[in-house]
């Protein structure tokens, strides 16, 4: 109990200490501080848990501290919705719906909140192997990137001296967002979980509007309307569960327990899960929060703020499994899943590749939430574990390389393997981890495919998602490819870098790579810790149908041998490496000093590659068009289906 | 002691297999086109003299990326012959494919880039059917392990028509046969020299070989999967059989662009593809 | 005995031929003469390449293209000159801009006279060429595969 008081509480302080830093040398030394003391109480906490639990734990506190701190959040969530009402003022006249959600969001929670009882809520907060595993999620890899964010934004603001300088609110926002994290995974009251909802999509806000230009601002505005539709879902919820016929309770346990009479605030929370994780109609905000600075891309937009949506998914997924809703739910992943994955294949900003990626796999995860059944939750608790280690390596990755190289074109970061082998060589392992055997990745695909042929509430339903993943799978592998295909390639244009990345950068990059290769080594402790006790604990309560699922070891075997191989050949390769006679590439014989040949008129050109678009074949507008006006039909259906 | 077998036996005579396979095809190849052909064994003499020869690279590290195509390719043939798990052995095929492709991007030269990109795309055509394969024999089995699908009931070729038909489909493609030999050929082409091999040569070229050779095993015992339930001594010359009909499709048709092969690919699988395994879905509950 | 014999890959070049030559020597792999019963392939790539095939008479646009196919192939290789133009400069040897023979821009091992050269003269060349290759390659091999000197 006290530990997960610690866990919100410390980045709260730590907020709240940088904001009285005295000067900026201060300041950053703090953040630094702070977030490792951040990432060591988290791994304490991690570990203690992973000895201690098998079960769900839920924890009540002294009746006169919960009427204070229900009076304190209610204090809060006021307090939010003015300061978003007060944000508001530099809105467009097209933007008016969002002071319009605000004040409806507000206007349902004082309804919910006048009502003359409430539901009793007995247990505030509840600690179980997921909720542990998000934890570390958070605390880790948050805490990593706030170390990563220190020299990054001083870099930022030497590349971009327009952008004002707001780096101490910058650090506040992070940790006061990574405490609000924690309150979401840990909390059991549905009213509380709802205002450290609002809080992650405030500082989403603020720190998408961080650079202050026109662009940024208004794509911020746009990430905060697209939250508040979700956010405003949510209290419609909250309303259902106090005045409505079905469940009346304010706690998720309960609410999660009802089961199939609880479907339709858990529709209604799901939508907030789907506005949060970008799924599709909402996808549009995930890729404008591409402009704001790389330590925000990867902590908010990839690895933990958008898994938060997810997340709740997760946790409702008893309720879903085996509804209609939840096919209609899971349709709407493999929608998001396969028309991202597409669309992806356009695109040349690295930034938008990953955010397309980071859509993509957050739909695989919906779908397997949807499915609901152990394999499936199995699958979508590593999925979410995974992604998160890599794409947190790929955006630091690829933030550091764009302050050596001076641009997120993947074009342009052609050669990295011989300009900064050590970088490529990160980004090559996140990339690898993100699609690839053995890393964990393919094995929770693996276990999707399991578990959706196992489906069984309509003939076929299971193939169909299964076919999805399938074809969101070919466009996959091939945009990830191409682009190792140009870090890969042999330079014959592109100056070397002469200097690297700050050390503290190197050593998040270095960190989170040893965690992705080794997530992928340890991954059955992973799977014994945190996977399957939850699905136990989920099919003992009776909420899940129970399901004796296990990995063979001989595929762990295989996989950990492939692991072997492919560090092994490579460390083979370095130690001794074959002298073999260096010629220049094949060029109809037309070379002339290497890589330029001699064309036309007898000029010497250079032969240059550049990698495939498909931006004829692929429209990314009419993909994407496609995607909304099919996603807000299964919507339909799915809120309809709950009815 | 039966998998240790299995697995030897794959190691050894898999290239072998594989070569008397790309043997055959070559003579067939002549015989169409009224020539006498090479010796069956031409393939082997072919890498035995590449290994002769000296090796020239654009860039050392090639050698690092084609010697964990060759890696993952055994792997996933060692998977499938051990009668381990066929999903498994299709994501190592596909890791081998990849490093092939990164071994020709690596050179950084037009042709090899052209061949690469374009193998990427077959990658990305044939992709989800294989997978969709691989789901159809799970519906069949229950199960991924080949040990179990091989005793599957007589009725499963029946049952997985679509799906075999979609995977003679992209057969032709993984195997680069006309109309679908869009990364690399067999002769020389004005656009295209060699593609994706254009700038490998020697120790190298002959890596690039072999690896074929055990591509062409792996994709034999796929074929074989499909028929397996009625023994080897029908399932086998089937098996052959379909496998040469793919000869016959190479010296009839010409070759396709990308965008229609990508088409064609994705319209087969979710027209015969995922048709039948939504219907054998169905059948199955 | 070395392997080079039972699968020498060719690669043709025409250093501005009429095509004469060009046309015979594309016959060899037609039906009626069936290189490919050899296990000869026309690669059309220096790298995979054993024996450089070369017809048409060299002139200073040409050379440099002849130089790198040459050195762009991996040892043990051989070079065999095709038609009167390809072994002299033929009837465009007195031209201001023709060097006058293959062997005056890369060392030249088998030489097949005609205008144009029969298919087969020019098998018979290469086989030839095959005799040579199987000697250095026995030399190669004495010699260690791999050499670390640039071509």
């Amino acid at each position: 109990m006290w530990s997960i008081a610690l866990l919100i509480l410390l980045p709260l302080a730590a907020s709240i200490a940088v904001l009285r830093a005295p000067d900026p040398q201060t300041r950053d030394l703090w953040v630094q501080r702070w977030s490792i003391a951040l990432i060591a109480v988290t791994l304490l906490f991690g570990a203690g848990c992973w000895m201690g639990f098998t079960d769900q734990t839920l924890y009540a506190i002294p009746h006169w501290l919960q009427t204070a701190l229900d009076g304190f959040f209610d204090l809060v969530g006021l307090i939010l919705a003015g300061t978003l009402l007060y944000l508001c003022r530099r809105i467009k006249w097209n933007e008016w719906y969002i002071p319009a959600l605000i004040l409806t969001q507000t206007g349902i929670l004082f309804v919910a909140e006048a009502a003359a009882t409430h539901p009793q809520v007995e247990h505030l907060f509840y600690v179980d192997p997921f909720s542990v595993l998000m934890a570390l999620i958070i605390g880790v890899v948050g805490g990593l990137i706030a170390l990563h964010a220190v020299p990054y934004m001083r870099d930022y603001h030497r590349h971009a001296p327009e952008v004002p300088d707001r780096r101490t609110g910058f650090y506040a926002a992070i940790l006061v967002f990574l405490s609000a994290m924690f309150g979401v995974v840990f909390t059991n009251h549905i009213h509380w979980l709802f205002v450290f909802w609002e809080i992650t999509t405030l500082c989403s806000f603020w720190l998408i509007a961080y650079p202050n230009t026109e662009e940024a601002l208004r794509n911020a505005y746009r990430a905060l309307g697209y939250n508040l539709i979700g956010g405003l879902a949510f209290a419609a919820a909250i309303l259902w569960l106090a005045a409505g016929s079905g469940p009346y309770t304010r706690e998720l346990d309960r609410l999660v327990g009802a089961g199939q009479l609880a479907l339709l605030p858990a529709v209604l929370i799901a939508v907030a899960g789907l506005a949060k994780s970008a799924q599709l109609p909402f996808s549009s905000w995930l890729l404008g929060a591409m402009v704001a600075p790389t330590p925000v891309s990867a902590l908010l937009h990839s690895s933990t703020m958008v898994k938060a949506g997810v997340f709740v998914l997760v946790k409702l997924a008893p309720v879903f499994q085996g509804t209609l809703a939840g096919l209609f739910l899971g349709l709407i992943g493999g929608l998001t899943f396969v028309l991202t994955s597409l669309v992806a294949v356009n695109q040349r900003n690295a930034k938008r590749v990953l955010a397309y990626s980071t859509i993509a796999n957050l739909g695989l995860i919906a779908m397997c939430a949807a499915v609901g059944t152990a394999e499936a939750l199995w699958a979508a608790i590593l999925l979410i574990l995974f992604h998160a280690l890599a794409k947190a390596l790929l955006f630091l990755g690829v933030g550091s390389a764009e302050h050596l190289i001076g641009s997120r074109d993947i074009e342009d970061m052609e050669s990295l393997v011989y300009r900064r082998p050590e970088l490529a060589a990160m980004l090559l392992i996140g990339m690898l981890g993100m699609f690839l055997a053995p890393f964990g990745m393919l094995l929770s695909k693996y276990t999707s495919f399991q578990a959706f042929l196992a489906m069984d509430l309509l003939p076929g339903e299971g193939a169909l998602l299964a076919v999805i993943l399938a074809f969101g799978s070919g466009p996959t592998l091939f945009f990830w490819s191409k682009w190792m295909g140009r870090l890969v390639a042999r330079p014959h244009r592109l100056p070397s870098i002469p200097n690297a990345p700050p050390r503290a950068e190197q050593l998040v990059l270095g960190v989170l790579t040893a965690l992705t290769a080794l997530s992928c080594a340890l991954f059955p402790l992973i799977e014994l810790g945190f996977a399957m006790p939850y699905t136990q604990q989920l099919a003992g309560l009776g909420l899940i149908p129970a399901h004796a699922m296990a990995i063979p070891w001989e595929t762990v075997g295989i996989m950990s041998l492939m692991l072997g191989g492919l560090f092994i050949l490579p460390l083979a390769f370095w130690l001794k490496p074959p002298l073999y006679i260096e010629s220049d590439p094949y060029l109809s014989g037309a070379n002339v000093e290497g890589e330029s040949y001699r064309g036309a008129m007898g000029a010497e050109r250079l032969a240059t590659n550049q990698g495939y678009y498909l931006i004829g074949f692929f429209d990314e507008r009419r993909l994407m068009q496609t995607g909304i006006i099919g996603a807000l039909g299964l919507g339909v259906l799915m809120l309809g289906s709950s009815l | 002691m039966n998998a240790w077998v299995a697995a030897l036996g794959f190691l050894v005579f898999g290239p072998l297999l594989g070569a008397l396979l790309a043997g055959i095809d070559r003579r067939l190849t002549a015989r169409l086109q009224a020539r006498q052909g090479p010796p069956l064994l031409q393939p082997v003499y072919d890498v035995l003299k590449l290994l002769e020869k000296d090796t020239l690279v654009v860039t050392p590290l090639q050698g690092l990326y084609l010697w964990l195509f060759l890696f993952f390719m055994i792997g996933a043939g060692l998977i499938l012959f051990t009668g381990g798990d066929l999903l498994l052995s299709l994501f190592a095929l596909t890791v081998s494919g990849i490093f092939l492709c990164l071994a020709a991007e690596s050179t950084n030269s037009p042709y090899s880039h052209l061949g690469a990109s374009r193998e990427l795309m077959l990658m990305m055509a044939y992709e989800p059917m294989l997978l969709v394969a691989a789901l159809g024999f799970y519906l069949t089995n229950d199960s991924f392990r080949v040990s179990v699908i091989t005793e599957a009931a007589p009725w499963q070729p029946l049952q997985l028509l679509g799906i075999l038909v979609g995977f003679l489909f992209v057969l032709t493609i993984k195997l680069r046969k006309s109309p679908f030999d869009l990364s690399t050929s067999h002769h020389g082409h004005q656009e295209l020299v060699k593609g994706l091999t254009t700038d490998f040569s020697g120790h190298h070229l002959a890596l690039v070989e072999i690896g074929h050779w055990y591509e062409n095993a792996i994709l034999l015992a796929w074929l074989y999967l499909f028929f397996a339930p009625w023994g080897p001594w029908l399932a086998i010359p089937i098996a052959l059989i379909l496998f040469f009909l793919e000869v016959l499709v190479d010296n009839t048709h010409a070759r396709l662009t990308w965008s229609h092969t990508l088409k064609a690919s994705w319209w087969v699988t979710l027209l015969l593809g995922t048709t039948n395994l939504l219907l054998l879905a169905w059948w199955v509950r | 005995m070395s392997f080079l014999k039972r699968s020498p890959w060719i690669l043709h070049y025409a250093a501005t031929s009429c095509n004469g030559c060009d046309i015979e020597l594309l016959a060899c792999l037609t039906p009626i003469y069936d290189l490919e019963r050899f296990g000869i392939i026309n690669t059309g790539n220096p790298k995979h390449a054993d024996i450089l095939l070369v017809t048409g008479s060299v002139n200073e646009e040409s050379r440099r293209v002849l130089e790198n196919l040459y050195h762009q192939m991996p040892e043990p290789k051989a070079v065999v000159a095709i038609g009167a133009c390809a072994l002299s400069g033929g009837i465009f040897r007195p031209a201001y801009n023709v060097y006058g023979g293959i062997d005056q821009v890369i060392p030249v091992d088998v030489y097949v006279p005609g205008c144009a050269a029969r298919p087969e003269a020019i098998i018979d060349g290469v086989v030839q060429a095959l005799a040579l290759l199987d000697a250095r390659a026995k030399a190669h091999k004495r010699r260690g595969q791999v050499s670390i000197e640039s071509p």
